[in-house]
C-alpha cells in the first residue's frame, strides 16, 4: 500500500511506523488495521468522523484567510504512536523544562540572579517587549507563572527529539487532542481493545484541579474558577467554551467581571458573586485598560490591583510571556543548568540571532538552507522555510532581516521525522511535530498523549493549521 | 448562573418565535391580498408592514410594496431586523455563545435551520414559493421548541429560554390580531359582514388555530368569538393569557429557586390578574386598537424588568 515515493523518503527522514519494510514496534497493530480497511471504507470513515466533528462544532477560524469561519481543521485517522519507553523520556524532559521555566520568571521579575550570573544577557530580558514591569516584586501564588505551558516538540531519529518553542502564555489546541481520541474511540472501537493506549480524557479534571490548586491567599474555602474569553469570534472559541463545559465552571468574558473593593467579581442572574481563579485566554496588553491597553474593550478596569493585593490569580500569570520569546529561548539549556542543577534531557534547535552581527552575516549567506523565524510571531506566519522557498522569496525575505535583524531568529532545516498518513493514493509518510500540555500548580503533571499536527502537503515542513496543516490522535502505549 | 448566559438564552427563544411571527405575517398578508378590500392591495401590505413596525426602513429601501419586495424584506433581508434570516441567524448565534448551556439537540436543530438558510439565500429571489418559505420556518422553530422541551435540563437557563418566547408570543399575537385592526376596522359598519369574518378567519388560520377554534366554539365565526380565543380563552396556545400565565409560571420558579421576589414577577402577576377579569366586551369598549397597544406596553414592562433583574448583570 505504501507508494515508492514513501518508501524513498525513509532514507531521507525517520519514519514512526517502517525502518525499510519492518515495521517497528508500536506500530505493529496498525499495520494490519491499515491493510485491512479498503478505500470505500476509509472514505466513509472519513465522512464520518468529519461529521462528527461538524456536530459537535469543532472548527478552526483561520486569522486573515477569510473565507468560512466555520471551516474543519482536518484529521487524519491513522494514529501516532509513542512506546511507554519514548514517553517516559519525554514526560521527564518536558516537565523538567516547565519547572524551568518557572523559575526563570520568578527570578527575573524577583533579584535578577540569573542576569547577575551573567548567564543570559539583561538587555534580552529586561528590554524585551514580553517583560512586563507592571509585575516585577509580585510572586504569584506557588511560585507559579506559567501554568499551562505547550512545548513544540520534533523528532529526527529514534531517540532524538528537539524542542522548537515554548508556549508560556495560553497554548490553545488541547480540544483537539480530547476529540480527537473521542471520535478515534467512537470510529474504532477494536483497535482500543487490542492496544493497551494510556487515556487522555483527565486532561480537564487536571486542568481543574491545577487552577485551584494555585487560588489567592484571600480565598478561604472551595475556589471560583473561570475562563476569560475574548469572545465568540474569537478563532479558539470553540475550545473556551468545551474546556469550561468539562470542567464545569464559567466561560466568562470582560463585560461579565468588575472590580468592587479587593476582589473581582461576575455578574450572574443571582447578584454579584466572587471570582477566585481567573484562565484567561487573552493577552497581557488586554486584561486591564487602567494598566496596560487603554483602548482595551476585552479586559477588567482595576484587575492588576486586586491580583497585586493576592485578591485574584491569574493564570497564566501577566509577565510570562517573556520565558516564551524566541530570543530567549535559545537559554533555556542554560536555565535549566542554573535552576535545577540538572542537564536538560530535550535538547533545543541550534539558534542564530541576527541581531548578532557574527550569526547574522552566517544566515545570510545560508538563507537557502535555514528556517527564519520572527522572533514574536506564531502560526506558522512570517516565516521562511529556505530549501522550500524560490529564490525571490529568498531575497525579498532577505531584505527585511537586513531592516530589522533584531526581529530575527535562523534555525537549521530540521529532518522531521514522518508518520504514515492518509492521503488521496492510500497510506504515505507526511511530516509531524507534537505539542504536549504540560499543567504547573501545585504539582507538575502530564497527561500521556499530545496534540499531533501534521503537513499534509507532500513535502511540506510546516504543519500549522493555518498553513494546511491537520491533526492526528496520538498514542501512549501502556507499559 | 451568568447574567450574559442567560440574556442569550432569553434572545435565543425571543428571535425563534420572532422569525415564526414574521413568517406567519408573511403568510396573512399573502392571503388578504387574495380577496378584493375597499381599501385596496396596496394598504394590505402597509398595513402588514406597520404591525411589524418596519414600514419606515421597507419605504427607503423598497419602492413598490409589492408581493416579491415584501417577500425579500420579510424573509431575507439581513437589514431589516425582524427577517426570517436576521432572527434565524440570530438565534443561532446566541446559541454558539452559550453552546454549553445547550443538549447537542437543540444546537443540532438551531444549527441545522441555519445552514439551510444558507443554502435557501443562495437561490433566486421568487423561485421559493411563499408557502414553503413559512412552512419551512414554522417547522424548524417547532424543531428547536421540541428539542429544548425533550431534552433540556429544567434548570433557570430553561426558564429565561421560556420567558423569551412567551413575552415574545404575547407580543407577537398581539401585534398579528393588530394588523386585523388596521385592515378592517375603517368604518364601524363593516364589522360581523361577511368580509370582516373572511379575514378574521385567515388570521387563525395564520395562527394555525382556526380548526381549533370551530372545536372550541363552533357555529358562526364572530369577531367576540375570535377575539375571546386569542385573548381570553387559556385553551389556546397563542391567547394572550396563555402567554401572560407562561410568564408567570416561570417568573415564580425563578423566585422561588434564587428566594427573591422580583418587580417582573409583580408586573406579570397583575397583568394576568387583569386579564382574568376582563370580558370581551369590555375590550370592545375599550376599543380592540386600544386595548392592544395598552397590552404591548404592559409586557414591554415586564421585558424591561426582567432585563433589569436578571440580565443586565447590575443586580445585587
Amino acid at each position: 500500500m505504501l507508494g515508492r515515493k514513501g518508501r524513498n523518503a525513509v532514507t531521507a527522514f525517520f519514519n514512526e511506523m517502517f525502518q525499510g519494510t519492518d515495521v517497528r514496534s508500536p506500530y505493529a497493530a496498525l499495520g494490519d488495521w491499515m491493510q485491512a480497511m479498503p478505500a470505500e471504507l476509509r472514505s466513509l470513515k472519513q465522512a464520518e468522523a468529519e461529521a462528527l466533528f461538524r456536530r459537535i462544532g469543532i472548527t478552526f477560524a483561520v486569522y486573515g484567510e477569510g473565507g468560512d469561519p466555520d471551516r474543519l481543521i482536518p484529521f487524519d485517522m491513522f494514529p501516532r504512536v509513542f512506546t511507554a519507553a519514548e514517553w517516559a523520556r519525554l514526560e521527564r524532559g518536558i516537565k523538567q523544562r516547565a519547572k524551568a521555566l518557572n523559575a526563570f520568571l520568578v527570578d527575573v521579575y524577583g533579584r535578577g540572579e540569573i542576569v547577575r550570573a551573567g548567564r543570559i544577557p539583561a538587555n534580552l530580558v529586561y528590554q524585551n517587549a514580553a517583560y512586563e514591569k507592571a509585575v516585577v516584586g509580585i510572586k504569584p501564588p506557588k511560585g507559579v507563572y506559567s501554568h499551562i505551558v505547550g512545548i513544540d516538540l520534533v523528532r529526527t531519529g529514534p531517540d532524538d527529539f528537539f524542542v522548537l518553542e515554548d508556549n508560556c502564555r495560553t497554548p490553545s489546541g488541547v480540544s483537539y487532542m480530547l476529540e480527537n481520541r473521542e471520535i478515534m474511540m467512537r470510529m474504532f472501537p477494536d483497535l482500543f481493545r487490542a492496544n493497551r493506549i494510556e487515556p487522555v480524557d483527565g486532561y480537564p479534571e487536571l486542568l481543574r484541579r491545577t487552577l485551584a490548586s494555585v487560588a489567592p491567599a484571600k480565598c478561604n474555602g472551595e475556589p471560583t474558577v473561570v475562563i476569560l474569553t475574548p469572545g465568540h469570534f474569537n478563532s479558539a472559541y470553540y475550545e473556551h467554551s468545551f474546556l469550561a463545559d468539562l470542567m464545569g465552571v464559567e466561560l466568562v468574558e470582560g463585560q461579565d467581571l468588575f472590580v468592587e473593593g479587593e476582589f473581582v467579581f461576575m455578574r450572574t442572574t443571582e447578584g454579584p458573586r466572587r471570582v477566585d481563579v481567573i484562565y484567561r485566554r487573552i493577552d497581557d496588553a488586554f486584561i486591564d485598560p487602567l494598566c496596560f491597553r487603554p483602548d482595551s474593550m476585552l479586559g477588567i478596569p482595576g484587575l492588576m490591583d486586586v491580583y497585586r493585593s493576592g485578591g485574584v490569580s491569574i493564570c497564566s500569570a501577566p509577565g510570562a510571556g517573556v520565558a516564551d520569546d524566541k530570543a530567549v529561548y535559545t537559554f533555556v539549556p542554560e536555565m535549566i543548568r542554573f535552576y535545577l542543577g540538572e542537564e536538560p534531557i530535550l535538547k533545543n534547535v541550534p539558534t542564530w540571532q541576527c541581531g548578532k552581527p557574527d550569526d547574522c552575516k552566517h544566515v545570510l549567506d545560508q538563507l537557502h538552507e535555514l528556517v527564519v523565524k520572527e522572533v514574536h510571531g506564531s502560526g506558522g506566519y512570517g516565516m521562511l522555510v529556505g530549501p522550500k522557498s524560490t529564490k525571490a522569496e529568498i531575497e525579498a525575505f532577505r531584505a527585511r532581516i537586513i531592516a530589522d535583524p533584531g526581529n530575527y531568529i535562523a534555525q537549521p532545516t530540521l529532518a522531521l521525522s514522518t508518520t504514515p498518513t492518509f492521503v488521496a493514493e492510500g497510506v504515505a509518510p507526511r511530516h509531524v511535530d507534537l505539542r504536549p500540555y504540560c499543567l504547573v500548580g501545585e504539582r507538575i503533571e502530564l497527561v500521556p498523549g499530545g496534540l499531533t499536527r501534521v503537513a499534509l502537503k507532500e513535502g511540506s515542513l510546516v504543519v500549522n493549521s493555518s498553513q494546511g496543516g491537520g491533526v492526528k490522535d496520538t498514542w501512549v502505549l501502556a507499559e | 448562573m451568568l447574567s450574559r448566559t442567560a440574556d442569550n438564552l432569553f434572545w435565543l427563544a425571543r428571535y425563534m418565535e420572532r422569525a415564526e411571527t414574521t413568517a406567519r405575517l408573511l403568510e396573512v398578508g399573502s392571503r388578504i391580498a387574495l380577496i378584493p378590500s375597499a381599501a385596496g392591495y396596496r394598504n394590505e401590505w402597509d398595513s402588514l408592514l406597520r404591525a411589524t413596525g418596519t414600514a419606515g426602513g421597507f419605504a427607503s429601501k423598497y419602492k413598490e410594496p409589492i408581493q416579491k419586495n415584501i417577500e425579500s424584506y420579510l424573509f431575507f433581508d439581513h437589514d431589516n431586523a425582524s427577517s426570517v434570516a436576521t432572527c434565524i441567524t440570530r438565534a443561532r448565534e446566541n446559541g454558539r455563545i452559550v453552546r454549553t448551556a445547550l443538549t447537542s439537540q437543540v444546537w443540532d436543530a438551531l444549527n441545522t435551520a441555519f445552514q439551510e438558510l444558507r443554502v435557501m439565500e443562495k437561490a433566486k429571489r421568487g423561485s421559493l414559493e411563499l408557502s414553503r418559505l413559512t412552512e419551512w420556518t414554522m417547522r424548524h422553530a417547532a424543531m428547536v421548541r421540541g428539542a429544548i422541551e425533550a431534552t433540556l435540563l429544567r434548570d433557570a437557563g430553561y426558564d429565561f429560554l421560556n420567558l423569551g418566547y412567551h413575552l415574545e408570543r404575547a407580543d407577537s399575537t398581539a401585534r398579528l390580531m393588530d394588523v386585523k385592526y388596521y385592515v378592517l376596522l375603517p368604518r364601524a359598519d363593516f364589522v360581523g359582514s361577511g368580509l370582516d369574518n373572511y379575514q378574521w378567519t385567515t388570521l387563525l388560520r395564520a395562527m394555525s388555530a382556526h380548526r381549533a377554534f370551530h372545536w372550541a366554539y363552533g357555529g358562526e365565526v364572530t369577531a367576540a368569538k375570535i377575539a375571546h380565543f386569542l385573548i381570553l380563552n387559556p385553551q389556546c396556545p397563542r391567547a394572550l393569557i396563555t402567554c401572560v400565565q407562561g410568564l408567570n409560571t416561570h417568573l415564580d420558579r425563578l423566585t422561588k429557586s434564587y428566594r427573591r421576589t422580583s418587580t417582573a414577577q409583580a408586573q406579570a402577576r397583575v397583568a394576568l390578574a387583569g386579564l382574568a377579569e376582563t370580558r370581551v366586551e369590555e375590550i370592545f369598549e375599550e376599543g380592540l386598537h386600544e386595548f392592544l397597544t395598552r397590552f404591548i406596553t404592559d409586557m414591554a414592562g415586564v421585558g424591561l424588568a426582567v432585563h433589569e433583574t436578571y440580565l443586565s448583570g447590575d443586580a445585587r
